[in-house]
């Protein structure tokens, strides 16, 4: 079976055939930020970087906006979009807590609670 | 023939590779998950083994979506891990086992495994962080075998055909012509989903039944497809899927288990983490 044809899971999008063939392009420029340069190439010079690697429009706006649930749709996988987040610093917390509209102690109160 | 002795899991959040650097080991928001440790390497320095199998996943370091590996198997002479592009330490390069890999793809083979088969490799942390966990100290004691398992593009492999996966390692091991000790080792999990709105979900009611099982009834959580393990532990708590091959790998060369030592904690990151060390016993 395929993911499409099972029952969904809420506020999850299983990374398939589908998103991987629609995200390759933003995934592989996430790819390319495992290397110091390129991550430097991308802040110095950020349109020109996405066009080198055919971003779709969707997926340009969404890089723009460093939304993280907008990058899904466009077909971002974690794990690559883990190589974005780090050329702003941005830990998993920040990354939980902007795709669930709470601050970042929330998420963490949220994450603490879970062990109760 | 060479033997297996037992099996270890570990979680491997990149963010315990910063830890490690800092010292902070013993800071109140990580003690909690380096504590599960000394235990488990109390019985490493007793039983001393030579090399380990890892079944581990790549998070986009060695492969991309251009070439995606379900199964893929490290025959290098040395693993080289490098930046992963968030700021962790790299660490320096791991000696490689390369008989003990041919050996491996060989009978993975002949037992319709049909793997890929890496001469060079790069490794990330979710390879190279249990090694540093389990053998803090100086150079690293063991040879290493890295066996990848996709996690990062569904189709995944299932449950079940994880756990054939490692039973197949795991007697491929018990007859490696070789005097050496070998161990096991589970990197990944447990219940953690880092994307999508339901980012920090957590399941300590499956994780603790997850974790009892490889004691007691190593093959129930076969029972699940990858879409059951998804919806019950997460986008990344599918890494389980280690686990079993781990435990896999145990069953093929010994009929029990001895539970040496385990942790569990909430949370480090976004994770649910646990550890664990379970003795071959015949």
């Amino acid at each position: 079976m395929t993911t499409a044809t099972l029952p969904p899971i809420a506020g999850t999008t299983p990374f398939d055939g589908a998103q991987a063939r629609k995200g390759y392009a933003l995934n592989k420029m996430c790819f390319s930020f495992n290397d110091e340069a390129n991550r430097q190439a991308f802040v110095a010079d950020e349109e020109a970087y996405m066009r080198q690697y055919g971003l779709n429009e969707a997926q340009a706006a969404a890089i723009r906006a460093r939304n993280v649930l907008q990058l899904i749709a466009a077909g971002g996988n974690a794990y690559y979009l883990a190589k974005f987040a780090g050329i702003f610093k941005l830990d998993m917390q920040d990354i939980g807590a902007q795709q669930t509209g709470m601050t970042k102690e929330q998420f963490k109160a949220k994450l603490v609670a879970a062990g109760r | 023939m060479a033997r297996l002795i037992g099996g270890l899991g570990t979680s491997h959040i990149p963010a315990i590779g910063g830890a490690i650097h800092k010292g902070l080991q013993q800071d109140p928001y990580w003690k909690p998950f380096f504590d599960g440790f000394p235990p488990i390497r109390q019985w490493l320095h007793a039983q001393k083994p030579d090399v380990v199998v890892m079944f581990y996943n790549d998070h986009g370091l060695n492969f991309f979506l251009d070439k995606m590996p379900t199964f893929a198997v490290g025959a290098a002479p040395q693993y080289h891990n490098a930046d992963e592009g968030w700021g962790i330490p790299t660490l320096p390069p791991f000696a490689g086992e390369v008989d003990l890999s041919w050996h491996l793809i060989n009978h993975l083979i002949d037992q319709e495994f049909d793997v890929v088969t890496c001469q060079e490799m790069l490794v990330d942390h979710a390879c190279t962080l249990p090694l540093k966990l389990f053998w803090p100290e100086g150079d690293c004691p063991v040879t290493v075998v890295p066996v990848c398992i996709n996690t990062v593009q569904f189709p995944l492999p299932s449950a079940k055909r994880c756990y054939a996966l490692g039973r197949a390692v795991g007697e491929a091991i018990q007859r490696w012509d070789s005097g050496k000790k070998v161990a096991v080792i589970a990197s990944g999990g447990l219940s953690h989903q880092l994307d999508g709105e339901r980012a920090g979900f957590i399941n300590k009611a499956f994780d603790l039944q997850f974790v009892e099982s490889l004691a007691t009834n190593p093959e129930w959580a076969t029972q699940f497809s990858v879409h059951e393990l998804v919806e019950k532990t997460g986008t990344q708590g599918v890494e389980l899927l280690m686990w079993l091959a781990m435990r896999g790998a145990l069953a093929a060369a010994a009929p029990g288990v001895r539970r040496v030592h385990g942790n569990y904690h909430i949370p480090i990151s976004n994770t649910a983490t646990a550890v664990l060390a379970l003795e071959a016993v015949a």
